[in-house]
């Protein structure tokens, strides 16, 4: 897909038909820093950097991988901070402790208490945060050392965080209006002359019933994929600038590199970001299905 | 006779596609974060919230933009 980035051939060529070359490809048993250093010419990133190969248990269900290793790692960490924290809480917070409260006081403050409301919001504290947290350790790893790939960077876990909003929504609406009244609120605006629900109607239940989850994990990953390419675009390019090129080719690879370390700052940017869009849109929508009319 | 290329375009045309594909979107963020700008020039006392509609705004033009990213991958 990114070829066209890069091979762009400027040169005159007689040819007679003959095919191009191929980029060449890691050979299997190769370690991957022999192919890396070993190899001539550019290797653009592409979709396989998401599926590295099984770790364990190939073939099966339970095929685990780097990115379910990162994903095992990242909320190991998370719940550990956590938890050490909070066994040592104290009334004056320490430094550690400091920085916790203020993520779960940002979650609360920034997030539910504008969106929600005070009131209504404290049902919903703990999971918006939890949510929060998540998101924002399963994106950071994308920029930290040997991790180097967002857990978030493929659909399932986005997806299973969607459907959690998803059904809190569902469930929140249908609680509060009963589920009848809660269709016809969504589905059926009041205030609108009658012909418009035609119009309507069909939009609303798209957006209720599909477009909102599905862009919640669809933004998310797609996201952390991009950022993911950016980076190993810069970085891929500075080994090529550096190793293969020739003459003031070189010089280019100064530009790339500083490119990256540029872009591991716009991720870390991004990480949270999407982090805070994920828990306000999730925000949002539970008080779009709690309200009374929208 | 040989064929002489003077110039060769290989790969994916989807990244031209995703190019056209983020116009749209462009456009849709500079309104919405110019207008915004504006507002809170306007009236500053209300700034953070003009900033979070803004993001919420943000969120929605955005997808759009990454659509055609996955559109490239995935078509």
């Amino acid at each position: 897909m990114l070829h066209a980035l890069v091979t762009i051939a400027g040169v005159v060529t007689t040819n007679a038909g003959g095919d191009p070359t191929p980029t060449p490809s890691p050979a299997s048993g190769e370690s991957f820093f022999g192919w890396l250093f070993a190899s001539n010419g550019f290797h653009p990133p592409s979709l396989t950097d998401f599926f590295p190969d099984a770790v364990l248990f190939q073939g099966t269900i339970f095929e685990f991988n780097r990115i379910a290793m990162i994903r095992i790692v990242s909320a190991i960490v998370l719940v550990g901070i956590f938890g050490l924290v909070a066994s040592r809480a104290r009334i004056v917070p320490r430094r550690g402790q400091a920085l916790v409260e203020i993520a779960l006081d940002f979650v609360r403050l920034q997030i539910v208490d504008e969106v929600l409301g005070k009131e209504r919001g404290k049902r919903y504290v703990a999971f918006l945060t939890a949510l929060f947290l998540a998101v924002f350790v399963f994106n950071v790893t994308g920029v930290i050392p040997f991790l180097n790939l967002s857990g978030t960077s493929l659909i399932g876990l986005p997806i299973v965080m969607a459907l959690w909003v998803y059904l809190l929504y569902l469930g929140a609406g249908i609680h509060h209006h009963g589920l009848l009244r809660y269709l016809r609120l969504s589905l059926f605006p009041p205030g609108i002359p009658w012909p418009i629900y035609l119009l309507l109607t069909p939009v609303e239940a798209l957006q209720v019933f599909v477009l909102r989850p599905a862009t919640l994990a669809l933004r998310l990953v797609a996201n952390m994929i991009a950022g993911h390419l950016l980076l190993v675009l810069c970085f891929s390019a500075t080994q090529y600038f550096f190793f293969t090129a020739s003459g003031a080719m070189r010089g280019f690879g100064a530009v790339s590199l500083a490119a990256g370390f540029a872009f591991t700052l716009f991720e870390i940017a991004v990480a949270l970001l999407q982090a805070y869009l994920f828990t306000i849109l999730s925000a949002v929508y539970l008080t779009l299905a709690i309200d009374e009319e929208h | 006779m040989d064929t002489t290329t003077i110039a060769a375009v290989s790969g994916n045309l989807a990244t031209i596609g995703y190019g056209l594909a983020t116009l749209g979107p462009g456009l849709g963020l500079g309104f919405l974060v110019g207008k915004t700008v504006e507002s809170m020039a306007r009236q500053p006392e209300i700034a953070a919230q003009l900033r979070m509609t803004m993001l919420i705004g943000v969120a929605f033009v955005e997808v759009l933009a990454l659509l055609g990213l996955v559109a490239g991958f995935v078509l």
